[in-house]
């Protein structure tokens, strides 16, 4: 059974408790903070755990290394306060179960790119930027074989994850790949950050996209030409925990030649998209989601972007439709560089 | 020598009209669990009077007459029974009119829904028609023969609720008008004349549909899918009562499913929603979320499984296709609403024993005042075994409807003869006399509502 | 008696027979499937014909010449591949065809089938006509022999034999002529590309067939080829290499598409008067290559001419009927497809029916004529417009 390597002195001796001060969803003050943070120590009921929009965040205001989302998302589990109404979460949970066979595993040379559950992304995955890359599985069939089960995290079934990610590493494992490229931050997370932090092994060398499209991009630097783009990030929760990689945003947008505008929202201010918020059962929760992409975009158009960029596929669905409504173009990550090198998006 | 065939030729033209074989072939065959039951010919008509021809010439040789349209009923409807002449309508595909302002289309009973779906978006693109959840092949004369209803049943009934009129061909082969039509007036209404119409449902035992005039309402430009989730059966009729009193929506449709794993044990709630904005879809969202479901979500009962999304058409093919065996068949019942924890909790049960994963689904047919609800079993068209399962558990679903209090809808010969055993005795001799009045030969359909 | 060894036995019952396939992208009617469209019986349609075919192969139906004229009634337009909603989609035409293989295996073909297979075997071209007449269509022209230039014109034996796809090569032979196309062609020499060979399910003579191409092509020098018909096209492009015929394969819509774009093609000049055009996908450029593009491109840059798209193009093009030509199975009707097409081609009120298909253009122009459109509407193929 794996087990959360949570270091509860550190929070003891915090003096800032950031991971629940600087939350942007509730309205935390720093003594508040520390009578919440040790009732979740100690496995007690806290607002924090009801109130919780599951946005990760706080694993990347924690600045002592800690795992304060995982512990909060653990306590929630344990105490059976689920963020969302049960339905949901038995649905999201049986939504993970593979039913459609057994993958075919290949041996895979070189360095594999994972698509994750979103096999069925894989027209994203074209041109030279990727041609260096062996995709894993496309079988949309097959994709639960490859489901990261990060997604429980938003379901306070941190079981579900630590029942499954075992046969889930093994099946990626079993394609021989000493490094794979996942083309989602949250796959990132789950082999970089979570199962570290569970003391469960990962065979292979994860890298993350945005670190891979920036080396490829230097590689093929000669064929960009700028974009000249004003451009907004939309920040996925997953991205909380791969924050060193965060700063590979501004460089593939200086690569390219695009401005990443200044906006309220950016950065450890970034906001959710509200995918997750909207389902939670505590009230008027559909409406903070409308609210949230509300000002969300509307910062967005403020600072003058033209494009929102994204990472994750489950913010593109809550929000591509909306930010194109509102004039800005939703695109990969990975399309915004196939055109900074004269390539179509896909 | 053989007489009918000649004659059919000369009635509907060289090449639209067969007896052999290979064409007789694939009408004795339906899509589901029913047995073979092959014609003695096949002929495909283009308009009331040839079909009139046919009737004519049936009943002086009486040899029966099976019409049939997208032949997608899957109760073995189109079947001919006791041999005869199966004929196809699905050559009497015009679309004659179109009334914008009076809301209403006047197409031949062979048309597809697919086609007048397609032809009201690119020449009516304000109206539309209650499109069954069958493929789009499917005839709109084959719809109502047998009651069925469309992705508007929720706010405007069954199909047959949504005529405005129809051409009829006797089987003695007069073509009789009903509705407006029939004073020479447009084909703008039913109602107020005198009632004579005995002829929906019946399978085309009492006179074949040639010619109707349909319902159609307004088609709002955005048009989005919401799907609200519950584990607990039990809430799925308030549910829909709740829905059904805010009266906003379009399509209401309650489902559960064994495959794929997330719909196991779940109950979804389709629930369409449109506009002519965005912010009349976003008031109705907020009614429909925040005032009438709001209770559930905050109780962690029922969630908010996705929203906006677009509206698909039903592929049921597919639904044939889950175990790669290419065929299903359902019961389809109308039930009260309230009857749904009931018919899911039997059907699972049904589907377990006959090792077929479950499928059901309860569409609201007017404003809560009954349901379509319906036991999918899938099986392989190449394995007899999984085909004989299917039919046992038809069989038995059939039962669990009548059970129930349900109407099977558009029954198999089976559910046939239970609902003809349970019928007032009153109304089944006054049943008796209409199919004697209007097909004294008994030449159509036979074997299909037949009352001895 | 049933067919063990034919190959699709694990998957042909899984059609439901649902009806998607009738029906063109648009849904516009259930009348894209050109056998169904003639017939309106459902045994013509693509699940009646693959119940058919299954009845035949386990026993249930026994052969009869009317059973294969059902099978070979297919036209292999690829309408049904494209709208069943089902993974086994992509082989449709491929259960038909295998179809075809046991009927070529056991001679139980429509006789026309049986004529066109010995024709080719015998001469070379379906046509029955002696290979030393297969340089009629260059009447007098000299285009020169191929001699390592850098295209093989390969002409086909529509555009060899046919008077009327006849002057279609020519008008292509002199398009490229005059835009400084570097190219030969094989004269007497040509064969029949196979295409529809393979298509009638005679597997043992289409290897033959493009073998010995594949041998002369590569004898010759060959790498690159344009095509005056997509039948050649697709079977030099799809199926050649299964016989390490590796070749650079173009239509020549694609050719000239990208000669217009950098301005080589010379001397083209539009009508006198505007006038509209349409145009009708083959369905082996279109739905079996998914070229739709190269022949518009070339339409729309002609001064003079606006291009307007009947109802039903691209995926959901109407086929003319033209893939099984050679048996006539779907003509003598007003609801053949090429009548059906001619129709819909006049209605949009264009004067021109632009082709790029030398089976659809004598298909179409024979429809026209016989519906009496002459004087409404003229079928071109795409490169007599360019002439």
């Amino acid at each position: 059974m794996f087990k959360l390597q949570f270091d509860e002195s550190k929070c003891f001796s915090c003096d800032t408790n950031d991971c629940l001060t600087q939350c942007q969803y509730m309205d935390i003050d720093p003594g508040t903070a520390e009578t919440e943070i040790r009732k979740i120590i100690n496995g007690e009921d806290s607002f924090v755990l009801h109130d919780c929009a599951t946005c990760y965040a706080c694993e990347e205001y924690c600045r002592r290394g800690n795992h304060p989302f995982y512990l909060i998302v653990q306590r929630q589990e344990e105490l059976n306060i689920l963020p969302l109404p049960d339905p949901l979460v038995k649905r999201g949970v049986q939504m993970g179960i593979p039913f459609r066979g057994e993958p075919e595993i290949s041996e895979i040379k070189g360095t594999a790119l994972n698509l994750g559950v979103f096999s069925n992304l894989s027209r994203f995955t074209q041109g030279r930027l990727f041609e260096n890359l062996t995709l894993m599985s496309t079988d949309s069939r097959k994709m639960f074989h490859y489901f990261c089960q990060l997604m429980y995290l938003h379901f306070g079934r941190i079981s579900v994850i630590n029942d499954r990610l075992g046969k889930i590493i093994r099946t990626i494992a079993a394609h021989k790949v000493d490094e794979v490229v996942h083309f989602h931050d949250e796959c990132y997370g789950t082999y970089t950050s979570y199962a570290p932090a569970f003391g469960i092994d990962v065979p292979f060398k994860s890298i993350h996209l945005f670190e891979y499209l920036y080396n490829r991009l230097l590689e093929l630097k000669s064929d960009i030409r700028p974009l000249n783009l004003k451009v907004a990030y939309q920040r996925p929760c997953s991205s909380r925990l791969s924050p060193d990689k965060y700063p590979y945003v501004d460089k593939i947008f200086d690569l390219i030649g695009v401005e990443h505008v200044p906006r309220e929202y950016v950065g450890k201010k970034a906001l959710c998209c509200g995918g997750t918020i909207l389902g939670q059962k505590r009230k008027g929760s559909r409406r903070l989601a409308l609210e949230l992409q509300e000002k969300n975009i509307d910062d967005m158009k403020k600072a003058g972007a033209e494009v929102c960029v994204f990472n994750c596929p489950a913010c593109v669905d809550t929000l591509g439709q909306k930010v194109a409504q509102n004039g800005l173009m939703p695109l990969f990550m990975s399309d915004l560089c196939r055109l900074a090198i004269g390539e179509k998006a896909s | 020598m053989d007489t009918i065939y000649p004659s059919l030729v000369h009635i509907v033209g060289e090449g639209y009209a067969s007896f052999r074989r290979e064409e007789l072939f694939t009408y004795s065959k339906d899509l589901g669990t029913s047995e073979p039951k092959w014609p003695d010919y096949v002929a495909a008509p283009k308009t009331a009077e040839q079909v009139a021809e046919i009737l004519k010439l049936a009943n002086r040789e009486k040899v029966p007459v099976v019409p049939l349209g997208g032949g997608m009923s899957l109760a073995g409807l189109a079947l001919p029974l006791k041999g005869g002449i199966a004929l196809d309508l699905k050559r009497m595909d015009r679309i004659i009119e179109v009334n914008e302002k009076g809301r209403y289309a006047v197409v031949e009973a062979g048309v597809s829904h697919g086609k007048l779906t397609a032809y009201l978006h690119n020449q009516h693109p304000h109206l539309m028609h209650s499109e069954p959840g069958a493929p789009p092949a499917a005839t709109i004369g084959g719809n109502l023969a047998i009651h069925g209803q469309g992705d508007l049943a929720h706010p405007y009934g069954f199909n047959t609720d949504m005529i405005n009129g129809m051409e009829i061909v006797l089987p003695t082969g007069e073509i009789c008008k009903f509705g407006s039509c029939a004073v020479g007036a447009g084909w703008f209404t039913l109602h107020p004349l005198p009632d004579v119409g005995l002829f929906l449902g019946w399978n085309g035992a009492t006179g074949i549909i040639t010619k109707v005039s349909l319902r159609l309402f307004p088609y709002k430009k955005f048009r989005e899918m919401e799907i609200f989730v519950v584990e607990d059966e039990n809430l799925i009729p308030e549910i829909l009562y709740e829905l059904t009193h805010l009266g906003l929506t379009e399509d209401l449709v309650a489902f559960s499913s064994a495959i794929p794993p997330f719909s196991d044990r779940l109950h979804h709630v389709s629930i369409n929603v449109t506009g002519d904005s965005e912010a009349e879809i976003e008031l109705k969202r907020r009614l429909i979320f925040e005032v009438k479901l709001a209770k559930y979500i905050e109780s962690g009962v029922g969630g908010i499984a996705a929203v906006s999304q677009a509206i698909q058409r039903p592929q049921v093919s597919k639904s044939a296709d889950w175990k790669k065996g290419g065929g299903f068949e359902y019961v389809g019942s109308i039930m009260p609403v309230s009857a749904y924890p009931e018919c899911y909790r039997r059907g699972a049960e049904i589907s377990t024993r006959h090792h077929i994963p479950y499928t059901i689904l309860g569409r609201v047919i007017g404003c809560g005042h009954a349901m379509m609800f319906s036991w999918s079993y899938a099986f392989n068209r190449a394995d007899e075994k999984t085909v004989r399962h299917a039919r046992e558990a038809l069989h038995e679903t059939d039962n669990i409807v009548m059970d129930l209090g349900g109407v099977i809808w558009k029954p198999a010969v089976f559910g046939q003869e239970l609902l003809l055993a349970k019928m007032d005795v009153n109304t089944l001799s006054l049943m008796k006399k209409i199919k004697l009045l209007l097909d004294p030969n008994n030449i159509m359909n036979p074997g299909n509502w037949e009352v001895d | 008696m049933a067919l063990a060894e034919y190959q699709y036995n694990d998957v042909i019952h899984r059609c439901f027979r649902c009806g998607y396939c009738k029906f063109p992208t648009d849904w516009s009617d259930v009348t894209n499937c050109p056998a169904y469209a003639r017939f309106r019986l459902e045994s013509y349609s693509a699940g009646g014909r693959l119940w058919l075919i299954r009845a035949w192969v386990n026993g249930e139906l026994e052969w009869s010449e009317h059973l294969a004229d059902i099978v070979y009634s297919c036209a292999a337009c690829k309408n049904c591949v494209e709208k069943c909603p089902l993974s086994f989609n992509e082989d449709i035409v491929n259960m038909v065809t295998a179809a075809k293989n046991e009927m070529v295996e056991m001679g139980l073909v429509p006789r026309g089938v049986k004529k066109f297979l010995n024709n080719v075997q015998l001469h070379g071209n379906p046509y029955g006509i002696s290979a030393g007449r297969r340089t009629g269509w260059m009447e007098g022209k000299s285009y020169p022999a191929y001699q390592g230039q850098e295209f093989l014109y390969y002409v086909g034996c529509e555009g060899s034999f046919d008077t009327r796809a006849q002057s279609a090569a020519r008008a292509l032979g002199d398009v490229l002529t005059n835009s400084g196309v570097s190219f030969g062609v094989l004269g007497e020499k040509e064969v029949t590309d196979g295409n529809e060979v393979d298509l009638l399910g005679e597997d043992a003579l289409f290897e033959s067939v493009a073998e010995k191409n594949i041998r002369q092509f590569k004898k010759a020098g060959v790498n690159k080829i344009i095509t005056l018909s997509p039948h050649s096209y697709n079977a030099m492009k799809n199926s050649y290499p299964r016989f390490h015929g590796d070749f650079e394969v173009f239509h020549y819509t694609q050719i000239l598409a990208d000669l217009i774009k950098k301005k080589r093609v010379r001397g083209v000049s539009g009508p006198d008067e505007e006038e509209k055009i349409t145009f009708h996908d083959p369905c082996f450029l279109g739905r079996w290559n998914q070229e739709y593009n190269a022949p518009r491109n070339i339409l729309k840059s002609l001064p003079g001419l606006t291009l307007v798209e009947m109802p039903r193009n691209k995926k959901g093009a109407a086929c003319c009927g033209g893939g099984n030509f050679y048996t006539d199975l779907l003509g003598g009707s007003e609801e053949s497809p090429a009548r059906i097409r001619a129709r819909e081609a006049a209605a949009t009120g264009a004067g021109i029916l632009a082709v790029a298909c030398p089976n659809c253009l004598t298909m179409l122009e024979d429809a026209v004529k016989v519906e009496g459109l002459e004087n409404r509407i003229k079928v071109r193929d795409i490169a007599e417009i360019l002439v």
